[in-house]
């Protein structure tokens, strides 16, 4: 860093001399240091802090796959349906595509819930990164948006009562609701003309919204720092040259580890892509082979396991307005957590046992959800339906009062870390 | 980090890693290139087609699509024949062997074709695609006294006699393709195929 | 409008729609294994026999059928086609949809995928449970009342169901009419059948295995190699 200018230039060979001529037109060398080499991540991430690097992962995934299923499929009600089966049996390798999309869509919100989880664990929403929670928020609900359009375009049977009933619920908005549904299918059933126009905000309009909001997640992130498992602010303690004491440079080290992560990842991925496709029926629905028929509603109709927590909402109250409006408050109270949490101490680590018991709770609560979303809601399911919805409602309701009470350890100066 | 053990080790690590990723993006690349080959709908739907030749003329032309191309087939008469290596053609011809052009082996003589009676050519100049007219009469006015009858392209005035073979001075530089195919029966040609197999 | 909320409240309170009754009975293991070529090749055989008649397969190609069922050619034309299609043709069917309608009812369903939509047990279960019920009619007790003729019946012979004197639940088939094959070889002959329908519906699934162990053999090997180096870049970090 000490050596001037010219001097450099000239020890510099052509690679250098190319590098210098970009970076006087534009920061390349300043953005690698920011975000790559000299962006200081905590040395004690443990494998919940894999996650987001995963998400990004899927995100790739998910738009390189999807180009190249663009290139085979029709988004038409006559041909979207064969289409599909020709790219899983006429395109070479389009069945390998396709299933890596199709597990990609579940896998995503296995590692966003996973991600969102380590979050509330370790107090990562909290001051003074609202902003980072609430950009994460936002891709998690432009990324329901994205899997919902998704799902319709293979126009079984799934894809097309699954849309039926979302679409509907919009018609529980007093007076607008009806034109708005309709305004929505562009049609009076679910046409051609909704599975068109659902397949162009599934391709284009989407991901451009989910990439967008993921670089801005990610700057917002740089710019406060990467939170920790002690939920320590590193910045607060360093070195002589303004280096975090505890924080490591996000490559080598973090990239190195990502990369183990990455690849652990991609076997668990890989087993689900050749071995189990379906994923039980969770993750491609049996009923989904067969083509939608606006006539025949399947037998049984629920949505994909990663909506199942939010329908089970949804059914817990026995009015359609009411439901609808439960289910929407559930998505958006997460958005307020930064500000319902009052405790001062971020990780779970020295926190009281009153946000651990409430975190438990919620936690067993929206898996409970999820599983009694795929059960029909009548009698015990419907029952546990509700308690679950109390207990999950309760969990930020009274957020700002048990946190208050929390009786807190002492948190340590630096990040505990065994080398 | 300091001892140069240590180095190497991490160096070999890094490489080797490297090298590992290298080849797994190579792996994944190539079901996504792969992909863009022309899929089992398509070669169904290019596969070789059956033609009947029964009902065709002698000095006729039939004209049928077969992987989006235009296949012509033409059934010669004996005068057709002889201009062939009649001098005024023969003499004029820009590849007359047919060393530079486009066909299966068995094309690679004077009439072009398996059984001298019948040409079969993809209709479709080798200068910039378009597709030829059939001008089999002696002599016109347009074309001098010394066209024996063969094909001529609107275009650009590229002409070829009646194997296809093209003349010299013309645009187009080769002869016009021959497709594979082979004879069923007599009365039967498949295009697409010399060897049946399907 | 009405069938709107009709549908919708159906499907929000998941009342099971007129759709198609529960099996009667319980689902039996098919128990197929679609890596046993020749359980395949027999299948193929009854398929084109006794289904392709009304039942097309609109997404399988006979060439790709002959490839992964080990077929020449000859084999495939002599054994599997006999209306004039053509090697890389679908398995489609000449009856017209119409037609079809009109005889049983509802058109026959494409096959293609019945084995991923309904699974193999059910299949499986399914061509085993016609009967001639108390009106003499032919019924199933996997899906009662089906249009569908018994068209095994040749192999099968007929059979009646058996109630138990208690509590009149169904208890067991009893043959009233022998059919070509004994019990046994009927039922090796449907889970024949019922293999070559989960073949077809994902002819892939065989190279997809043997594709992922490589996948996953690379995998291993390349986190090997990360692990390695991540543990030595980590040794800075104290």
């Amino acid at each position: 860093m000490s050596t001037s200018q010219p001097e450099m230039s000239r020890r510099l060979g052509a690679a250098g001399r190319f590098n210098e001529w970009i970076n006087h037109r534009f920061p390349l060398q300043k953005l690698m240091r920011e975000h790559v080499t000299e962006y200081y991540a905590s040395k004690n991430f443990n494998i919940w802090y894999g996650f987001g690097v995963l998400s990004m992962l899927v995100l790739v995934l998910m738009i390189v796959t999807g180009i190249f299923l663009t290139m085979s499929y029709k988004p038409s009600a006559a041909e979207a349906f064969s289409s599909v089966e020709y790219i899983m049996r006429d395109v070479e390798y389009g069945w390998l595509i396709r299933y890596m999309h199709s597990t990609g869509a579940s896998a995503f919100f296995i590692v966003v819930y996973l991600h969102m989880f380590r979050a509330l664990m370790y107090g990562s929403y909290k001051q003074p990164r609202e902003l980072v929670w609430v950009l994460g928020m936002l891709i998690y609900v432009a990324l329901m948006a994205e899997a919902f359009f998704g799902y319709m375009l293979p126009w079984g049977q799934m894809s097309y009562w699954g849309a039926q009933v979302i679409i509907s619920l919009f018609g529980a908005i007093p007076v607008v609701g009806e034109p708005l549904v309709e305004w929505i299918r562009g049609d009076f059933y679910i046409s051609d003309i909704t599975l068109n126009r659902f397949f162009a905000l599934h391709v284009i309009a989407l991901p451009l919204v989910l990439v967008f909001l993921v670089a801005l997640h990610i700057m917002a992130l740089h710019e406060v720092g990467s939170n920790n498992p002690d939920g320590i602010e590193i910045k607060e303690k360093k070195d002589a040259n303004g280096v975090p004491i505890d924080g490591v440079a996000f490559h080598p080290y973090h990239t190195s580890k990502d990369l183990v992560i990455i690849i652990g990842f991609l076997i668990l991925f890989s087993a689900v892509v050749f071995f189990a496709p379906t994923g039980g029926g969770y993750f491609l629905e049996y009923a989904n082979f067969e083509p939608a028929d606006q006539l025949v509603t399947p037998e049984k109709i629920h949505p994909v396991w990663y909506f199942t927590p939010y329908y089970a909402i949804l059914r817990a109250v026995p009015d359609k307005l009411g439901g609808v409006i439960l289910m929407g408050a559930a998505v958006f109270v997460l958005f307020l957590l930064p500000w319902l949490d009052r405790c001062k101490v971020k990780s779970i680590r020295y926190r009281g046992w009153q946000y651990k018991v409430a975190l438990a709770t919620f936690t067993v609560s929206f898996v409970m959800l999820g599983w009694l979303g795929l059960m029909p809601a009548t009698g015990i399911y419907l029952l546990l339906t509700q308690i679950f919805t109390l207990l999950y409602f309760a969990f930020f309701v009274f957020m700002p009062v048990y946190t208050r009470m929390e009786k807190t350890k002492p948190v340590p100066d630096r990040v505990v870390f065994h080398g | 980090m300091t001892d140069e053990t240590n180095t190497n080790r991490r160096h070999f690590l890094g490489i080797a890693t490297g090298l590992m990723g290298a080849a797994g993006v190579g792996f994944v690349a190539y079901p996504f290139l792969a992909s863009w080959r022309p899929s089992a709908r398509a070669q169904a739907l290019g596969a070789p087609v059956e033609v009947d030749i029964s009902k065709l003329e002698v000095g006729a032309l039939l004209r049928i699509e077969w992987r989006g191309r235009p296949i012509w087939v033409l059934r010669r008469s004996p005068e057709m024949l002889e201009t062939l290596t009649a001098p005024e053609v023969a003499a004029r011809l820009r590849d007359p062997e047919s060393r530079e052009s486009e066909q299966p082996d068995f094309a690679r003589n004077v009439h072009r074709s398996v059984r001298e009676e019948f040409l079969v050519i993809i209709g479709s100049c080798t200068h910039l695609g378009c597709a030829p007219l059939e001008r089999f009469e002696v002599a016109p006015a347009d074309l001098g006294p010394n066209w024996r009858g063969g094909f001529f392209c609107p275009c650009h005035g590229s002409t070829f006699d009646l194997a296809g073979r093209v003349y010299a001075g013309v645009p187009a530089p080769t002869n016009l393709p021959v497709p594979p195919y082979m004879f069923m029966d007599d009365n039967t040609i498949l295009i697409g195929s010399e060897t049946g197999a399907a | 409008m009405v069938r709107l909320i009709i549908a919708v409240t159906a499907a929000l309170f998941l009342l099971p729609a007129a759709a198609g009754a529960a099996p009667q009975i319980p689902l039996e293991r098919a128990n197929n294994d679609v890596s046993n070529i020749p359980s395949l090749q027999r299948g193929a055989r009854y398929y084109v026999n006794f289904c392709l008649g009304c039942h097309s397969a609109q997404y399988v190609r006979y060439n790709r059928v002959a490839r992964d069922l080990q077929l020449s050619e000859d084999q495939l034309v002599n054994n599997l086609m006999f209306t004039g299609e053509r090697p890389f043709d679908t398995m489609t069917i000449a009856m017209p949809a119409e037609d079809s309608a009109n005889w049983f009812g509802k058109v026959p369903p494409d096959l293609s995928l019945m084995s991923r939509a309904r699974g193999t047990d059910y299949l499986y279960t399914f061509l085993r449970s016609f009967y001639v019920d108390e009106n003499g009619n032919s019924n199933n007790k996997v899906l009662p009342m089906t249009s569908m003729p018994n068209v095994l019946w040749e192999l099968q012979g007929l059979q009646r169901a058996v109630y138990s004197n208690g509590d009149g639940e169904f208890e067991r088939f009893e043959s009233i009419r022998p059919g070509s094959m004994s019990a046994e070889e009927f039922d090796r002959a449907v889970r024949d059948l019922v293999n070559f329908l989960d073949y077809i519906g994902e002819p892939i699934q065989l190279e997809r295995r043997r594709l992922g162990i490589k996948v996953i053999a690379f995998l291993l090997v390349f986190m090997l190699f990360a692990w390695l180096l991540k543990r030595e870049i980590w040794k800075d970090v104290k």
